[in-house]
């Protein structure tokens, strides 16, 4: 019998370089628990992402990992998905690179409905880069970078989720990493694409974001697999409501017969001249 | 932790044990953080102070004859994470030793409060006896980091201003 492995097993040698305070911290603790949780092995898990702060996550576990290209971290993953149908696929990454430089593949990922879960750190600011204000960020937040804030509306992750066809939307806390977790489990259980929408303060960029503790709602949204009612829901969110919002009953996405598990060698026979 | 109320002096000891490895776990990370840093005092007092827990992690299971990890994966905390448990957002690179033994003893009183409130409840003798002797022994805690916080005054205001900050960490 193989002995179980505990959250400590999912982590790597590498400690973490995100700055003391970040809240990236939480969601590896919350992450590297819900895997030792599901009793699943490093082995049998890719944690894929793009490029940002957030985006080193794979370094620090112990499984797979693919620190991919800017905005193509749902690509990666839904390539490795559908090649290797038999890992938990678990891609990471964060407001600007999932929503501004990746917005389009997270549609299409929301679309396809592969088999994944998609976990999105969100602190409403591009942080590696000094600060400069992502598509969550809000309209009025002043900093040297955006004067007087940009005026621009935020985007809503959870609303785009739900009306692309994601199969399981919640929003999480990184300050309560088991909570966290428990709402990671069943993210990767639920059967098609999972959204994660995780507050993660960036306590360098926007120090005030140390106040978010005090301003969620732990289990304000209860989960539904009505797509109507979920809609209705995100119309009073305040963007600090946690919880479950949507677990729908869609088919994943499979490649058919034919085409699945095809040698590589199948391939390149027709495109030979 | 909520949900379920220990009723046997094994059960209520698995608390204590959790919370004990939880906040050893934590300050060994923080320690980390701090390294990474470059705030090798700051690292070293929180290595030291992931010891002290990770002792009295192991002094329960000496105590309770325990040769493996009770099963905890029911439990769950009333608040976000465990009472000794520091949160990581109260963290700031720049921090002196005062500041991390503000959050040791703050971390100590919640565990204190956490034990009183067993040895308050409606819970059999014997369990309320040990949560109790756990809630002295957690003020007693208490009052040695406060004779630790002494030989550090607070620091002056503006000690977490940098004139050359770090805008990325690599």
């Amino acid at each position: 019998m193989t002995e179980a492995l505990t959250h400590t097993d999912f982590k790597s040698d590498i400690k973490p370089v995100w700055c003391p305070g970040c809240g990236d911290f939480g969601v590896v603790n919350a992450l590297t628990k819900a895997l030792a949780k599901m009793e699943l092995r490093p082995e049998n898990v890719a944690v894929v992402s793009g490029i940002g702060c957030s985006s080193r996550i794979p370094a620090y576990t112990s499984c797979y990992g693919f620190h991919g290209v800017h905005g193509r971290a749902l690509a990666a993953g839904t390539g490795l998905k559908i090649a290797r149908p038999d890992l938990t696929v678990i891609v990471t990454g964060g407001d600007g690179d999932g929503y501004s430089i990746g917005g389009n593949h997270f549609l299409h990922a929301c679309r396809r409905n592969v088999d994944m879960t998609y976990i999105v750190m969100d602190n409403r600011v591009y942080g590696m880069t000094k600060g400069q204000p992502s598509p969550t960020t809000e309209p009025d937040w002043d900093s040297k970078l955006s004067p007087d804030g940009t005026g621009l509306r935020e985007f809503h992750p959870m609303v785009i989720a739900l009306s692309s066809g994601a199969n399981f939307i919640a929003r999480a806390f990184t300050g309560d990493p088991n909570g966290l977790a428990d709402v990671i489990v069943q993210a990767v259980r639920h059967p098609g694409f999972s959204f994660v929408e995780v507050l993660s303060p960036c306590v360098t960029f926007r120090p005030e974001q140390r106040d978010w503790k005090k301003i969620v709602k732990p289990d304000a949204i209860k989960p539904t697999s009505d797509i109507a009612r979920a809609a209705r829901r995100m119309l009073r969110d305040t963007g600090f409501d946690l919880g479950v919002l949507y677990a729908g009953n869609r088919k994943p996405y499979a490649p058919r017969g034919e085409r699945a598990n095809r040698d590589a060698s199948v391939l390149e026979a027709r495109f030979t001249l | 932790m909520k949900r379920k109320l220990p009723r046997t002096v094994q059960e209520f000891m698995a608390y204590a044990w959790a919370m004990e490895v939880e906040a050893a776990e934590r300050y060994a990370e923080l320690a980390d953080q701090m390294n990474t840093h470059h705030n090798r005092e700051v690292s070293e007092l929180f290595a030291k102070l992931a010891r002290i827990e990770g002792k009295h992690r192991d002094q329960i299971m000496a105590q309770m004859g325990w040769t493996r990890a009770p099963d905890t994966s029911s439990f769950r905390w009333e608040t976000p994470e465990g009472p000794e448990t520091t949160d990581y957002s109260e963290l700031h690179y720049l921090m002196q030793p005062y500041h991390a033994l503000k959050l040791a003893e703050h971390n100590e009183r919640r565990a204190a409060e956490f034990f009183e409130r067993f040895a308050a409840a409606n819970l059999p003798a014997d369990v309320r006896a040990a949560a109790a002797e756990m809630a002295e022994d957690e003020r007693e805690h208490v009052r040695l980091i406060e004779d630790w916080l002494a030989r550090y005054p607070e620091p002056e205001a503006g000690w977490d201003e940098d004139p050359d900050p770090p805008a990325v960490a690599d």
